[in-house]
């Protein structure tokens, strides 16, 4: 299925199938059942089901190994789980689609470890990142129109990389890595937006205006948070799925969640 | 950043400069001038700069994949060597009845090997223009089918380089064969004329020197464009994290490929106009010691920055015409410790250390 076909309203009128449609209707944008992955016989993902609603904010914590990342790769198509589903909508299989098939439906990712494109600089990066046609031919003779010009340097203000942007990316430092690998998010204008350990490497500002970022996004988007600082988590999330030995070990809100026994006893080893 | 770029834009308007003077000057010196002025370049000197543009066409297209999108290929070699096959088929068909057989239909290794019949492959390379479109579309079809099933299984780094490598091999053996139809060991050889014009003759020798320099010039340019566009970002950011470009919705084999396939198409026209200057070609051009050779000459140059390339593979083959002419058993032994101290004392090669000198002056 090319992403070109992929339209992204339905009227919510229409009772019809619309194939390559991203159907969020009736709430669920991203839906994995049953989903295990195992490397070596060492199961990464197991048995895991997950749901996450259109427009929602939703924070994933465990501790190492649990899965977290493994997750991501296979909703992003990095990973083919053994057995399971995962659905983008009701209608898109996401396992039928490769990496930038995926992206260009309109999930997209950060990584753990910042990857922006050291030899380009901090525009450059965001002009790559922008949502447009990826095909080659289209590429080579892409020229930026003034409302492209503008997205760009919007975004730059958000990330407060104005000072910056026609520096090389690799002389960033790595809060400002990240911070522009947040806008190369925002570039792609994405449905769903898997964000891995934002805050590493931030100062405590820095942190804050990330906080209110992702805060702000929600709503328009559907954005999943790995971090593994607490107060961070708490600061943002509504809802928090904590990830154990690849599965779901409990959801809820982070009281709710912190004063689960399980929740404690996988925590503190007890 | 801003005395790097004047830096680097000033070293190569200077390659441009001489460039342009080897490719029009020279021949022009050569029409006005007597053959016993000062100023007459021997049949020698064009032809083996002449030779030497066609090495520095080839080590741009290499710098192109290489330099630019991180494809170390060991195997370039094999698309110059099939461009050179190319025109060296023309050759051969416009030898007519010269030959030693004097057989108008068969070239003289096919009468020898008592064929009776052209091979189908051979049809149409009497014409000039089908030769020349054979020039760039047979490189760039191979180029094309293993690209695509490499790049599309993701295979990368030293696997790939060493596929590249037994690629160019494979061909050196098949083209060994006589049953080939490329003439075996001798490959093709004994040309006379091109377009009617004899091979031999200085005016000939000239223009080919020229053309030469101009496809050399043009294909710098191209180049110099094609990295500039966001198609050239797109590649360097391949070349840097490969699977991150994915991620932003690239389909990072086709990117290769056009790339990959684009490169051997420079790499053949190099071929095609070495052939002529030398009146060579045989199944040694797809050793793979040339193509490492190749990846010598932009590593001494300077990797990605397109003249450096131009710069190392002149430097190079002028080093070698001289030390061959000396002492020959030394050669290969430079070479390769000319590699190794580049290397490690210069990443960025010649046009590096020129560079850092050009801003050492700014500072």
């Amino acid at each position: 299925m090319s992403a070109k076909q992929i339209r992204h309203e339905i009227p919510m009128t229409d009772h019809l199938f619309h194939e390559g449609v991203v159907d969020t209707r009736h709430g669920p944008i991203l839906y994995l059942d049953d989903v295990s992955v195992s490397f070596d016989g060492f199961k990464a993902l197991n048995n895991l089901s997950l749901v996450i609603d259109a427009g929602e904010l939703r924070c994933m914590i465990g501790p190492n190994g649990a899965g977290k990342t493994t997750l991501m790769d296979v909703i992003t198509g990095k990973t083919r789980p053994d057995v399971g589903t995962v659905f983008f909508g009701q209608t898109i299989d996401l396992l039928e689609m490769d990496e930038p098939a995926i992206a260009q439906a309109g999930i997209c990712r950060k990584f753990q470890k910042p990857s922006v494109f050291d030899a380009l600089t901090v525009f450059e990066n965001l002009e790559l990142a922008l949502k447009a046609n990826k095909g080659a031919w289209a590429t080579l003779f892409h020229r930026l129109d003034g409302e492209q010009r503008d997205k760009i340097h919007h975004i730059i203000d958000t990330i407060g990389l104005k000072a910056n942007y026609q520096h090389r990316a690799g002389i960033l430092s790595h809060g400002q890595k990240q911070w522009l690998e947040i806008g190369m998010l925002l570039m792609q204008e994405p449905k769903v937006m898997l964000v891995d350990e934002p805050i590493a490497g931030m100062t405590h500002q820095e942190v804050e205006r990330t906080a209110e970022l992702l805060v702000s996004l929600q709503g328009e988007r559907s954005i999943i948070v790995v971090e593994h600082d607490m107060e961070f988590v708490r600061s943002i999330a509504t809802k928090v799925t904590v990830l154990h030995e690849g599965a779901v070990l409990t959801e809820g809100t982070m009281s709710e969640v912190q004063n689960d026994p399980r929740v404690i006893q996988v925590y503190l080893g007890g | 950043m801003e005395s790097m770029k004047l830096g680097q834009d000033k070293t190569c308007i200077a390659v441009l400069g001489i460039l342009a003077v080897v490719t029009f000057l020279i021949p022009l010196c050569n029409w006005i001038f007597p053959a016993n002025s000062m100023l007459h370049f021997s049949a020698y000197t064009v032809s083996v700069l002449g030779k030497y543009l066609t090495f520095a066409l080839l080590g741009l297209s290499l710098d192109l994949v290489w330099g630019y999108c991180g494809i170390l290929a060991l195997g370039h070699g094999a698309f110059f060597a099939l461009g050179g096959y190319a025109m060296g088929m023309y050759l051969m068909r416009q030898i007519g009845t010269r030959g030693v057989y004097g057989n108008a239909n068969l070239p003289d290794f096919m009468v020898f090997l008592n064929w009776k019949e052209l091979p189908w492959y051979w049809i149409g390379f009497d014409h000039f223009g089908f030769a020349m479109l054979m020039v760039v579309l047979a490189p760039g079809a191979l180029a094309f089918i293993f690209g695509y099933l490499a790049f599309r299984s993701r295979v990368t780094g030293v696997y790939l380089s060493i596929i590249t490598q037994a690629l160019t091999y494979a061909l050196m053996l098949a083209f060994f064969r006589n049953e080939m139809g490329f003439g075996g060991n001798n490959g093709l050889t004994d040309c006379k004329d091109i377009l009617g014009f004899n091979i031999q003759s200085e005016e000939v020798r000239s223009m080919l020197l020229m053309l030469s320099g101009i496809a050399l010039i043009s294909a710098f340019g191209i180049c110099r464009w094609l990295v500039n566009t966001k198609l050239g970002r797109v590649v360097t950011a391949i070349r840097d994290q490969e699977s991150r470009v994915r991620f932003l919705g690239y389909r990072v084999d086709m990117f290769k490929l056009w790339i990959f396939v684009f490169a051997a198409m420079i790499a053949g026209v190099a071929g095609a106009l070495y052939v002529p200057q030398v009146g060579i070609i045989n199944p040694s051009e797809f050793s793979p010691l040339n193509s490492l050779e190749i990846v010598v000459w932009v590593a001494i140059g300077g990797r990605n920055t397109l003249y450096g390339a131009i710069i190392g593979a002149v430097l190079v083959n002028y080093s070698k015409t001289m030390l061959t002419g000396l002492m020959p058993e030394l050669w290969l032994f430079t070479l390769g410790a000319a590699f190794v101290v580049v290397t490690i004392f210069l990443p960025d090669g010649l046009v590096g250390l020129l560079r850092r000198r050009l801003q050492e002056q700014h500072a």
